[in-house]
């Protein structure tokens, strides 16, 4: 329950609202707790009739008109009360969602390799939710239930005291009852849930091997299996059936027995005079009053202790500090970046790993020149190049920028300087341009057209029929890999970045297009610092300074030709890529 | 924001899709009618509840009858008590009937799935295929369970209030009912609105949810982009939209309860108007009044479920349809009007002109040919796309060929019972696919025929034995979804266990590219010794080694056939092969010569 304690900034904020509401369900209460009471008068004034008939229906008019407009009074309070308190923590939840995920955005890259996106998504759905019904339904109801149970049973007992303890001798029962059945109904729903995502991981498992079991003929094998898994789970919801059956007659029968107790034992006091029929009457109605803030006893506990779990899940996110941020060293004096590079003696090591990734790199790139970085796949390119904009920090040696440690740039003037295009292409579902546009402040069209001319993607948008205003993935519209490499290049490029690096981005692209892109881009980048990695040979063969990779150290250096003259493993790729294109062009 | 498929409703009733779907409850039939039967007595038991008031107050209280209200009150009692328990047992009959209806209807749905050709698979993404097993199910189930038998104890519930009200007064009754319309159509009003409001909400759930995924997985681009904030800004509008939306949707709620009290309030003020005239009149009791205000409460409970039968059914029928579109797909692979049990091959495979293509006269294999002796090893190589793997997936009728013949034992594949032809092959794939569970039902897929004993020499003769014994558990140790915690080479390794323990005279062996270590590498190479041993086999080959053991090399080139011969002849040959040589397996010249 401690963990709800984190909440209080965000209740503050709606103090007023909050109590405005709380003021409103203590004035309905007031309102229709009431209501019974006018009844029970109505009722004795009938039963103890007198000769004046007029003058009685008179007052029966009038008490028809005080229980309807009373009743109308309380009704427009609830009305306010849910549009205050409800309303107050759906924005609450918004407030939360939205610092979560501001939260996120400071975690590092590392972070998201680590934790599933399903987890995260499950915070930012369930677990907030069910901190959100801990500030709606988890406040109001406990406060009309207690402004409820306070008047009704003032009430109850100004009327008779030895009625009101016969009555209310079931009662806490119910409360229990809820709170218990309450529990285990969640408990087993979770054990429900888990024999149904069972059911659903086979289902999907069976589905993606299929070949496997129709190869070795294990169809009955399969569906007697999942037969069995559909029976536990037929088992688990019929345990869950059980107590969500027995939930509604036990509290009936709670309840009923309370009414009975009443109706004899207040019965008994009217036969006896002690009591008048009408004041039956009015406990009879002040008894179903209470029955309702018995139930949202019960069920309030429940959703503290769940909202209260949930909270503390995503404290722990919350409290999470980001590794990569700006810090001491760095000094925000620096608004630029010229585009050199220099690693000294750079390793790198993945949290939790028991090796470098990155070895004793030393290398100078010196502002406007074209590096090219081969190497077998996990030979550690991508690692290397992902150390620039600090998408991870090095855990050893010195990564400097300009001849200063990399740490002292403020993050986001470093990375405005730099044009990155990921090996894995990533676009968001929204149109070209705004995907093109995703890194500049100023969305100049001529920009953007000029960038997508060199990332010769322009000609492809200009076939779509809202050119630039396509949204990608919507109704059908999918970009092919190559598309999608060239969109993420152009998004790059329309930065003028003066540190462009481009991960192996043009896998999918033919090799023609590739060599005006590259043709294009030597033009543009004139003057700035190109790197790029491939395991194409055409791609890296212009470049001023080629490095082959292996096993995260540098295994080779020079220009094209340079490393053609050793006859190592450059020289060994590229005699491959010459056969590998004769056999393409092979009729 | 676009509608996914799933998303869709429609009309709340479709005549064709019920009796398709009544069927489903025919062997439960008895207990659909005890279930009715039961549910009609709760709800006059419940109706009755007023009644007993208007006695107790009327005949025992107002008479001073003491023993009488005793009477009354330890009838009422058990009264309460029956109706709880027949309650109770409703309750979970119902669910009962609808737990175990939708328990045959996924049985019967992944039946059907599991005897669907491959084409089958190609056209529907299997997250699609597992939804219809799963959710579009389970929706069924309130349909099944509350959505029939409860509208018969609402429907009795109305009728029996009503028809007490009538037996005991009739002004008060009509009083009492006047209201009712309004009553009705606000509820349904309000369903509407809540439902569409519920729509909205449920709408701008699924934007968060799209935007969070997104920018999870793009966290790298919008950081290295600078682009937090906006993405930030961006965030604040989808989740303020969905806020808005349940903001909108609390404001048919804390509009409808409190008219529900007003409406009922109305009631109340009429009927105690009423009554002191009629009491005055001595037409009405006391009792009578009490019984009234107590039917006032109660009707709209019965109301508001009818209501929210709608929503059920609404999508129980979309999902339904989905369900029965599923059922009636007929992409199978035929089985021949009289299979033959060829019984245990003798392992002759013979491909004569055989043509293929996936979709049209798109030819992945063209005029294909060639035959393989009883325990001799082919090899088939070619670049990528020449058509190798489509070779595997004919053999064993995964895919039936537009032309030509493929033979085993001189019989046309097609003519032998398909149990019995894929009994006789064995396939191994390039990617090895496990299944979560243990090692050993990994091993035998769950074929009880397979002895553990069995299991483990298999292991043991491709050299996997060990490192299974060495598991937390051995051969009953854990494994996890696509054996996410083994490596590619031990995969593969007890993917050969597999195929060795099930023993089929025909081998069809893709090997896997992927590089392993040295030591697990030569564990492989032995593995695929044993593997070959006594078999007829046909490999698709990308280690040197496999392919100088093969008695024949065919050269795959855009679906053609078109060098065939050894190692030896091919090479001097300087064709297509000699350069796949070069480019592929050159390099692995050293650790064969070291074997």
């Amino acid at each position: 329950m401690k963990s709800l304690s984190y909440l209080i900034p965000y209740l503050k904020k709606y103090r007023s609202q909050l109590l405005w509401g709380i003021g409103s369900i203590i004035l309905a209460n007031i309102f229709s707790v009431v209501l019974p009471h006018f009844i029970g008068k109505a009722v004795d004034k009938m039963n103890t009739i007198s000769q004046n008939n007029q003058e009685v229906l008179n007052e029966m008019f009038w008490y028809a008109v005080l229980i309807i407009s009373f009743t109308f009074i309380a009704g427009v309070l609830l009305y306010y009360t849910r549009q205050t308190i409800i309303v107050t923590s759906r924005h609450i939840e918004f407030d939360l969602r939205n610092d979560f995920l501001e939260h996120l955005q400071k975690q590092p890259y590392s972070y998201f390799q680590k934790t599933p996106t399903g987890d995260l998504m499950a915070h930012a759905t369930n677990d907030i939710n069910a901190v959100r019904n801990v500030l709606g339904p988890g406040i109001m109801y406990p406060i009309d239930s207690l402004m409820g149970l306070i008047f009704s049973l003032s009430f109850m007992f100004a009327k008779s005291w030895s009625l009101t303890l016969i009555a209310l001798i079931p009662l806490p029962l119910v409360s229990y009852v809820v709170y218990r059945v309450g529990r285990s109904i969640h408990t087993k729903s979770i054990e429900k849930q888990e024999s149904y995502s069972k059911l659903t991981t086979r289902a999907q498992e069976n589905l993606s091997g299929i070949r496997i079991v129709k190869s070795y003929v294990r169809e009955k094998y399969e569906i007697d299996l999942f037969e069995k898994l559909s029976q536990t789970y037929f088992k688990k919801n019929m345990q869950l059936a059980k107590i969500q059956s027995l939930m509604w007659p036990l509290m009936f029968m709670l309840v009923g027995s309370s009414i009975l107790l009443t109706i004899y034992f207040g019965g008994l006091s009217v036969i006896n005079k002690e009591l008048t029929i009408g004041t039956l009457t009015a406990f009879l109605s002040y008894l179903v009053m209470l029955i309702w803030p018995m139930i949202a006893l019960g069920w309030v506990i429940n959703i503290l202790q769940q909202g209260a779990a949930s909270m503390s899940r995503l404290q722990k996110i919350i409290d999470r500090k980001s590794e990569i941020s700006n810090n001491d060293l760095t000094n925000y004096t620096i608004k630029e970046v010229e585009g050199e590079i220099e690693f000294k003696n750079v390793s790198f090591k993945h949290d939790g790993s028991n090796f470098d990734t990155i070895k004793n790199i030393n290398l100078k790139i010196p502002k406007g020149s074209t590096l090219a970085i081969v190497g077998k796949t996990g030979s550690g390119k991508s690692t290397l190049v992902n150390l620039i904009p600090r998408l991870y920090d090095i855990t050893d040696g010195e990564l400097l920028i300009d001849g200063k440690n990399v740490k002292q740039l403020p993050l986001e003037v470093l990375r405005t300087q730099i044009g990155f295009v990921p090996q894995e292409t990533f676009l968001f579902s929204e149109t070209i341009s705004e995907n093109i546009f995703y890194g500049v402040e100023e969305k100049k069209e001529d920009d953007l057209i000029e960038s997508a001319k060199i990332s010769q993607i322009s000609v492809d948008v200009e076939e779509f029929p809202k050119k630039f205003e396509t949204v990608i993935g919507e109704r059908g519209i999918t970009l092919s890999g190559g598309q999608k490499q060239r969109t993420s290049i152009a998004r790059a490029i329309i930065k003028t970045p003066k540190i462009l690096i481009i991960d192996d981005a043009l896998s999918a692209v033919d090799t023609d297009t590739e060599d005006k892109i590259l043709h294009q881009l030597r033009a543009v980048m004139k003057g700035r610092t190109s790197i790029i990695i491939s395991h194409r040979i055409s791609t890296v063969k212009d470049a001023d300074y080629i490095i082959v990779l292996e096993n995260g150290a540098i295994a080779e250096k020079g220009t094209h030709d340079e490393l053609l003259i050793i006859k190592g493993i450059y020289s060994d790729l590229y005699g491959k890529q010459l056969l590998e294109q004769e056999l393409e062009e092979l009729k | 924001m676009t509608m996914q498929d799933d998303e869709i409703l429609g009309k709340a009733y479709d005549g064709k899709l019920m009796v398709r779907l009544i069927k489903y409850l025919k062997p439960y039939k008895w207990y659909v009618i005890v279930a009715v039967f039961l549910s009609m007595i709760v709800a006059l038991l419940e109706s009755v509840r007023p009644f007993f008031t208007k006695i107790a107050v009327d005949e025992n209280i107002a008479k001073g009858d003491s023993e009488g209200l005793l009477n009354t009150t330890l009838l009422f009692g058990s009264v309460l008590i029956i109706r709880g328990l027949v309650q109770f047992f409703v309750a979970y009959l119902t669910l009962w009937i609808g737990q175990k209806t939708i328990l045959d209807i996924r049985i019967e749905i992944y039946r059907h799935l599991q005897y669907r050709g491959l084409k089958f698979f190609d056209k529907n993404p299997i997250g699609r295929l597992v939804t219809r097993v799963t959710n579009d199910i389970e929706v069924l189930n309130d349909m099944f369970s509350s959505g029939i038998v409860m509208v018969f104890s609402d429907v009795f519930m109305i009728i029996g209030i009503v028809w007490l009200m009538f037996s005991m007064n009739w002004n008060m009754a009509l009083i009492t009912l006047s209201v009712l319309p309004l009553l009705f159509y606000g509820t349904f009003v309000f369903r509407k609105k809540a439902r569409e409001a519920y729509r909205q909400v449920r709408l701008q759930v699924a934007r968060i949810n799209t935007f969070i995924q997104e920018h999870i997985s793009g966290m790298l681009v919008d950081q290295i982009f600078n682009r937090e904030k906006k993405s930030y800004k961006k965030f604040i509008d989808i989740n303020g939209a969905h806020r808005d939306a349940n903001i909108k949707s609390i404001f048919y709620y804390a509009l409808f309860y409190p008219a529900v009290d007003i409406i009922g309030s109305v009631v109340i003020g009429l009927i105690i108007w009423y009554s002191a005239g009629g009491i005055l009149a001595g037409t009405v009791t006391i009792g009578t009044l009490m019984a009234f205000l107590q039917f006032n409460e109660m009707f709209w409970r019965p109301i508001r479920d009818l209501s929210e039968k709608y929503n059920i059914m609404q999508t129980a029928m979309a999902s339904s349809e989905r369900i029965f579109k599923l059922l009636d797909d007929k992409t199978i692979i035929h089985e021949s009007k009289n299979p033959i049990d060829i019984g245990k091959s003798k392992g002759k495979v013979e491909f004569r002109n055989v043509w293929f293509a996936y979709n049209d006269e798109d030819w992945i294999l063209k005029n294909v040919s060639f035959t393989i002796n009883p325990g001799k090893a082919i090899a088939i190589v070619g670049h990528t796309g020449a058509g190798k793997t489509t070779i595997i997936n004919l053999l064993n009728r995964m895919y039936e060929i537009q032309k030509g013949e493929i033979l085993i034992d001189d019989v046309n594949i097609k003519n032998i019972s398909l149990d019995n032809l894929r009994n006789n092959i064995g396939i191994v794939m390039q990617d090895v696919f496990l299944f979560s569970g243990d090692v050993k039902s990994n091993i035998n897929l769950g074929n009880e025929n397979i002895s553990e004993e069995v299991v483990k020499k298999s292991a043991e003769m491709v050299g996997v034995k060990k490192f299974i014994d060495s598991l937390n558990g051995g051969f009953y140790g854990e494994v996890k979804e696509r054996g996410a915690t083994f490596s590619v080479g031990q995969k593969q390794l007890i993917s050969f266990a597999r195929t060795l323990a099930f023993n089929p005279q025909i081998l069809v062996l893709d090997e896997a590219t992927s590089s392993v270590d040295t030591e697990t590498e030569s564990l492989i190479q032995k593995a695929i010794l044993k593997l070959l041993q006594n078999r007829t086999s046909l490999v698709i080959a990308h280690r040197l080694s496999t392919i100088q053991r093969a008695d024949k090399i065919i050269v795959m080139h855009k679906g053609e056939i078109r060098e065939s011969g050894t190692h030896k002849e091919l090479i001097l040959n300087e064709g297509i092969y000699y350069k796949l040589y070069k480019l592929q397996y050159k390099e692995q010249e050293v650790p064969v010569l070291t074997q």
